[in-house]
């Protein structure tokens, strides 16, 4: 099994990817991630023959959009085909602040130990960093940086709000 | 001035430590040249030609004395001794070393300097009005504003991977001295006739390839919105600016390919959705917000008795080069006895907006001695004493004069705006240092620089546009011709109210023709102005193109050709 990080720990991975076009869905009764466009074509299939499916959804997606057909998923996941690809993090931050999706959000792709500090405040609890990469320095960024102006998706108060209430306590 | 609280401070601190690690990663092997790449710009280090440029953010353009001291340190510790003031109000180092650059962050984080997203493809330094706070045409002094803007968008972590740099620009007076609508966004605070304090928001201008001018997305924004609208813009261009093309990645281009009305829907659409979810509430500034912030920005402590100081007429009568300097760098401030001083950073024979450790020493100096501790600087490569006694005039001019800072130049025709070029950047098709000096040369006599009056020469190395030639009244662009270079001219460019794109003249020009065409056409202008009030902008508005194109080319068929 691959290693990947999950809520800020080194975990072995329970999800099978299974590709488009592959007929064999790995293990039954496991637990499956397929793309967006299977899911719409095979819902009720996987869903019968597996613990749990979750779904991959493209970076160009409207998330907003897509998210009435996948909301009751317990895992989502969100491409990053290059690192330096941010669309991805827009679509987190809409699942999370918006849209209220409370299961697994994970990213898969190119990442690198220098994206996972920006996954993680984006809302991301699950990472799959590429294959080369240091997983215990991925660990060691998701608290790269322990202040944070912004509120985003992991639970930071923006710092003007911070500041109503004595200036500059630092949590 | 702002100052920092512990939270910002932690965040500059454990910045520095993030690269630091960094690049001891890349030194090592362990970060690709291509990954390093993205993290190093992310932090203002760039690879120009020769070495790493380190650019520094100024946020919208204000410095104090112990940054000035800082500079002077740090360009002698780890560069050649002067740095570079930019087209955005930046500073930039041309010669750092990679493995010094942490040391050199960490040194810079002590006096609230950073290089914090000052290249790469994020939101960049916000830039603002020079004279914001003394400006007597000012209706709202944008610093406050432009510090929340700079905070909300310093490491958002949704919007550090754009598809291509996101510029700021804000102004709050009548006049743009910002060059703002040259920006991704323009924001020019504005005041409602009930009294509401708001934002026009403008979106899509940019310089580069294909520069556009921002147009008006939404006339009035209310005061406690600027975050949740520029959420909305952010937003939208992360998800639809183009990536495919690095040259069409701009949210210019959007705009441009979807037309104003749907651009405009979208960005409105995305705003009403913040407004009505819990982002909106994180998003929403309360006036204790803004005035949390304006207190920092303190009226300085006039001295009433300022009016009552030495005779600047008097003095002047007696001193050619003093009178000179208060003609043309010395203008009205908004409080009665004070005057705001320009630094002009275009000496002769000296590199346009290049500042020495010497000249950084002795403006830290005029800046406590005279002008309470502060320094601005201007999107034309200039610097400001926006607080001066009229009584400290002449001793202010003697100590800027000492040190090479008060050419009597600001706005007139020496006073070229010139990215670094060939000589440095590793973008560049062609020289603009050398360039800018040949033109210099031409006029640097004061008489004549008077007689032409006020005009604006910008020179960019190459389309990127970093020396703003497409807001140029006259606009030179270096472009590499089978490895020579070439020139070509664009005239009737404006970066402030009347803000415009110029026009290309006709064929480029070869390096040893480019001053000599320009000097044609100045002096052209001189002939077809209608009288002396005539500016060079004016009559070129007023005859249009021809009459210039035909001086400009000294072959008949080439000046009369389409």
């Amino acid at each position: 099994m691959t290693a990947i990080l999950r809520a800020g720990e080194i975990v072995a991975d329970d999800w099978t990817v299974v590709e488009d076009g592959r007929t064999e869905l790995g293990a039954a009764g496991g637990k499956v991630i397929v793309t967006l466009a299977r899911w719409r074509e095979e819902r009720e299939a996987l869903v019968a023959a597996h613990a749990a499916v979750g779904v991959l959804v493209p970076n160009t997606a409207d998330i907003e959009a897509v998210y009435p057909e996948i909301s009751d998923r317990p895992l989502i996941a969100l491409q990053f085909p290059a690192f330096a690809d941010g669309r991805a993090l827009s679509q987190a931050v809409v699942l999370r602040k918006r849209l209220r999706f409370a299961g697994e959000l994970r990213a898969v792709g190119d990442i690198i130990r220098d994206l996972v500090f920006w996954l993680g405040r984006c809302g991301f609890d699950s990472i799959v960093p590429r294959k080369d990469q240091d997983l215990e320095g991925c660990r060691a960024a998701l608290g790269e940086l322990s202040v944070a102006y912004q509120a985003s998706a992991d639970g930071h108060t923006p710092v003007w709000v911070r500041r109503r209430s004595g200036v500059a306590a630092l949590s | 001035m702002y100052r920092y609280d512990a939270i910002d401070h932690a965040l500059v601190t454990q910045r520095v430590a993030q690269f630091r690690d960094q690049t001891r990663r890349f030194l090592a092997g362990e970060l690709s040249e291509e990954e390093f790449r993205h993290l190093r710009l992310r932090n203002g280090l760039y690879q120009q030609r020769f070495a790493p440029m380190l650019r520094i953010s100024v946020p919208y353009g204000l410095l104090e004395s112990a940054q000035l001291r800082k500079m002077a340190h740090v360009v002698r510790k780890y560069d050649k001794g002067y740095a570079h003031f930019t087209t955005r109000q930046n500073i930039q180092l041309n010669w750092p070393k990679l493995e010094q650059v942490p040391d050199l962050l960490a040194e810079l984080a002590e006096v609230q300097l950073h290089g914090i997203q000052a290249c790469g493809n994020d939101t960049r330094n916000i830039t603002s009005d020079y004279l914001a706070g003394v400006a007597a045409d000012e209706h709202i002094d944008p610093r406050p504003y432009c510090e929340l803007l700079r905070q909300y968008v310093t490491l958002n972590p949704e919007f550090y991977w754009l598809p291509r740099k996101f510029k700021f620009g804000f102004t709050g007076a009548a006049v743009d001295r910002a060059a703002t609508r040259t920006n991704d966004v323009a924001v020019h605070l504005v005041r409602r006739a009930d009294g509401a304090i708001g934002y026009r928001f403008f979106v899509g201008g940019g310089l580069g390839r294909l520069p556009m001018l921002g147009q008006e997305m939404n006339a009035f924004v209310p005061e406690s919105d600027l975050l949740r609208y520029t959420c909305a813009v952010l937003r939208t261009f992360n998800r639809f600016g183009r990536r495919d093309n690095i040259h069409k990645a701009r949210i210019k281009i959007v705009l441009r390919e979807w037309g104003i009305e749907r651009f405009r829907a979208a960005i409105e659409e995305e705003y009403a959705k913040i407004n009505a979810s819990v982002e909106g509430d994180e998003l929403l500034l309360l006036p204790e917000d803004v005035e949390r912030i304006r207190a920092h920005f303190t009226t300085p402590g006039y001295k009433p008795q300022a009016e009552a100081g030495a005779d600047v007429a008097a003095i002047a009568a007696r001193d050619a080069g003093f009178a000179a300097w208060i003609k043309r760098n010395v203008r009205a401030h908004k409080v009665p006895g004070y005057r705001v001083v320009f630094v002009s950073l275009k000496a002769p024979d000296h590199v346009p907006g290049d500042c020495t450790a010497e000249q950084f020493e002795a403006l830290a100096d005029i800046c406590d001695s005279y002008s309470f501790g502060e320094l601005r600087s201007t999107y034309d490569q200039n610097l400001v004493l926006a607080d001066v006694a009229e009584r400290d005039l002449y001793e202010v001019w003697r100590r800027l004069d000492a040190v090479k800072l008060a050419t009597p130049n600001i706005g007139l025709v020496t006073d070229i705006v010139s990215c670094p070029g060939l000589d440095f950047c590793s973008l560049a098709n062609a020289g603009s240092i050398g360039v800018a000096q040949d033109i210099y040369r031409r006029f640097d006599t004061l008489d004549a620089q008077y007689e032409i009056g006020a005009i604006r020469i910008t020179i960019s190395g190459c389309m990127n546009g970093c020396g703003h030639h497409s807001v140029g009244h006259i606009g030179i662009l270096g472009v590499d011709k089978h490895g020579e270079e070439w020139y070509q001219v664009t005239l009737g460019g404006s970066p402030g109210n009347d803000a415009a794109i110029g026009e290309r003249i006709g064929r480029a020009l070869a390096r040893d023709e480019i001053a000599d065409g320009v000097e044609r056409l100045i002096r052209g202008y001189l002939e077809l102005r209608c009288d002396e009030d005539e500016t060079f902008i004016e009559c070129y508005r007023r005859l249009g193109m021809a009459p210039f194109k035909a001086r400009l080319y000294l072959n008949e068929s080439e000046a009369v050709a389409a």
